[in-house]
């Protein structure tokens, strides 16, 4: 519990000296004249996606690691994982529509990143939909991570042949790569926030694993209630 | 096949398996030597055919050592599984296929040498020479019994494993089950079954064994009599009770 | 040796259990022709566009015919147990997933031949002209998608909703087989081919070298219980 006050109240601060930076310390883009401002949410976007990414590398080691040692511990790390890479996904996703519209006029343009990075959120919700319609939970365990495996070593590969296909057939970039030319305020802003929401994802993760510790503890219960309940003295 | 020396047929050691929250079998460490004809009784759950699966390979323990012939079943699953028999509920045959061309398929894949020859005396033995050549789909339930023991015995198995054998057979597949079940044992190999039923193949079983809750909870050696009425008895004593 | 001989005698029974029923072939042909009526009305491709437009309605049509295949690996097992049967055979469980991959890997190359001569018929696409490259190509595209299909259709037989499952997983990760085969066969069909379709083929070589030997080694976690 203690630990998990301490990244709490960690949590707590870097976000804001993050929201600080972003919408303070970080100088409004100039070029883009009055909707500039706009460009703030650049930080959380990027941001978003990396924690995706971040979340989508603990899929493959705890699928990995579960193929291995087959403890319940490792299934709900990679599943807990999954559910957070979504979310944090979804959030990328949507910051990224937000922030092109008014800036490049476009809601989506399918360069290599976006497309990718949308096929990578599918695959994510393909995971928990597997998770879902299994039912016995040793299987569950065992058939995610296989596919989470299988689909880890695949969003590289979809990269790169999105970027491959891309320099034949070219389409507007928006911001091409991350930091690219960022001046150095927001570039500090930048880090800043990915640090902030790489420390809220393990934070929500550690809490998320110990709700589904708490659900397995509740259910072993129930169970021995049953038995008991039926037990002729 | 050369038949080596050995003196453990079936070995487990300590082993446990968890299906996520549910425990199977618990620190189960049991012997079945050479010779030996051994029946597993239990309620339903009790983990019998987990444990069946556990030495045929085909479920992974999470913990504990299985050897077959003195073999590690992990170093050398093939091998192992080579030594077994396996009879259970369902039959593992293709409907689409002919008689034949199922048992063709199976010495093909066990490897066998004689394919043709060893094809032919197994359909022989079970009767089925005459509709050898026709897709099973049209065979009644106690053809394709006696189409799956020809299956169990194509590749002269030394270990018998058998769950609940017995469920659903006609009374001819279950008198060809049980006369060969009495050879088998008489000539000196090892059988391993599962079953509720204490009606049939039980002539010459020397070891009985209790499971419940994935443990081994007792073991009897003696007249059937005396084992069938402990039985009763320890179903009894847990009436009402999940397991 | 022993290993190939338990894939070829997987190969063969399924083959043979195919020959008698022709379920899976001739669904899969139906569908593929079926799908490319649809694409006639949506797009009435010209023999101009279909230049641009025939490589990428070729693999749509493959990937369409090959998904509703793909079960068939693992759906007739499904009776009689005959999964754990094999399972239970003295058998290294890597045969019988490269014998049932061969297998889908098979099936879908003969739906594909009548689909690409289909495509000549209706479309005037000129396959001739580029014929060894097309043969590669189709062999190459096909291999990884059946690999991906065959594994994950054993995954999906497990599940409440396996054939809604097998695709919604499927098309993702085989995603990058789909784009190099038709890039390829774009490349193919331009005059010259340049030095794209040499890139392409060799993307899919290496594609299959990574897509089929994961599932190989991933496969007997699927199996077990």
């Amino acid at each position: 519990m203690k630990s998990q006050n301490s990244l709490a109240i960690l949590t707590f601060v870097l976000m804001l000296v993050a929201l600080y930076a972003i919408f303070i310390y970080a100088p409004t883009e100039r070029t883009m004249g009055p909707i500039g401002e706009v460009q703030r949410i650049f930080y959380f976007h990027v941001s978003s996606n990396w924690t995706t990414f971040l979340a989508t590398f603990f899929v493959f080691l705890n699928s990995i690691l579960f193929l291995m040692r087959g403890t319940r511990e490792l299934d709900i790390r990679a599943a807990t994982a999954a559910e957070l890479g979504t979310i944090f996904g979804a959030f990328g996703l949507i910051s990224g529509t937000i922030w092109a519209k008014p800036i490049w006029g476009i809601w989506w343009t399918w360069d290599a990143r976006l497309t990718s990075f949308f096929l990578l959120w599918l695959i994510l919700i393909g995971y928990q939909m597997l998770r879902r319609v299994v039912d016995s939970p040793g299987q569950r365990a065992r058939l995610s991570a296989v596919f989470g495996i299988l689909a880890a070593v695949d969003v590289p590969i979809v990269y790169m042949a999105n970027r491959w296909w891309r320099t034949q057939h070219p389409a507007p970039v928006i911001a091409g790569g991350a930091g690219s030319g960022l001046d150095r305020q927001m570039a500090l802003t930048l880090c800043i926030t990915m640090v902030a929401f790489t420390v809220l994802y393990f934070y929500l993760w550690k809490l998320r694993c110990e709700l589904e510790r708490t659900g397995d503890t509740v259910e072993a219960l129930q169970r021995r209630l049953q038995t008991q309940g039926l037990e002729v003295r | 096949m050369h038949t080596d020396s050995y003196t453990s047929a079936l070995r487990i050691e300590n082993v446990e398996k968890w299906f996520g929250q549910n425990s199977a079998l618990e620190a189960v460490t049991i012997e079945v030597r050479r010779g030996d004809f051994m029946v597993l009784l239990g309620r339903n759950g009790a983990g019998k055919s987990t444990l069946l699966r556990v030495m045929a390979r085909i479920v992974k323990p999470n913990h504990g050592q299985v050897e077959i012939c003195g073999m590690d079943v992990r170093r050398n699953p093939e091998a192992a599984r080579r030594r077994l028999g396996f009879v259970a509920h369902s039959s593992y045959l293709y409907r689409h296929l002919t008689a034949r061309e199922n048992l063709r398929f199976f010495t093909r894949l066990y490897g066998l040498e004689d394919q043709e020859q060893r094809v032919q005396a197994a359909l022989k033995w079970v009767g089925l020479e005459a509709s050898s050549d026709r897709p099973i789909v049209g065979f009644s339930r106690g053809m394709q019994q006696r189409l799956a023991i020809a299956r169990a015995t194509l590749h002269d198995p030394e270990i018998l494993l058998l769950d609940e054998p017995f469920s659903g057979l006609d009374l001819e597949a279950a008198e060809l089950l049980a006369a060969w079940m009495k050879r088998f044992a008489a000539s000196g190999k090892t059988i391993l079954m599962a079953t509720h039923d204490l009606e049939h193949g039980l002539e010459g079983v020397n070891r009985w064994v209790f499971l419940d809750k994935g443990r081994i909870v007792e073991e009897l050696t003696g007249a059937y009599t005396v084992v069938r009425d402990r039985y009763k008895q320890f179903l009894r004593e847990r009436k009402g009770e999940l397991s | 040796m022993n290993f190939l001989n338990q894939t070829a005698a997987i190969l063969w029974k399924d083959i043979l259990t195919e020959y008698r029923t022709k379920d899976a072939l001739t669904s899969m042909l139906l569908f593929g022709l079926l799908v490319i009526l649809m694409f006639h009305f949506a797009f009435e491709p010209d023999s101009l566009e279909t230049e641009k437009y025939g490589p990428g309605l070729l693999w749509m049509t493959f990937v369409f015919a090959g998904i509703l295949g793909m079960n068939r690996a693992f759906a007739g097992e499904r009776e009689n147990d005959s999964l754990q049967g094999l399972m239970l055979a003295p058998v290294d469980w890597g045969a019988i997933f490269l014998g049932k991959m061969l297998a889908n890997f098979l099936f879908m190359l003969v739906v594909e031949t009548i689909i690409l001569l289909s495509f000549t018929l209706f479309f005037n696409f000129d396959l001739l002209h580029r014929l060894s490259w097309m043969v590669t190509i189709t062999l190459l595209g096909t291999l990884g998608f059946a690999s991906i299909g065959t594994i994950l259709a054993a995954i999906s037989m497990n599940t409440r909703m396996s054939d809604v499952m097998l695709p919604l997983l499927l098309l993702p990760v085989a995603l990058p087989a789909v784009i190099g085969a038709v890039q390829a066969t774009a490349a193919a069909f331009t005059d010259p081919p340049g030095e794209a379709l040499t890139f392409w083929v060799k993307f899919l070589v290496v594609f299959n070298i990574i897509f089929v030997t994961l599932p190989l080694l991933l496969f007997e976690y699927v199996l077990e219980e």
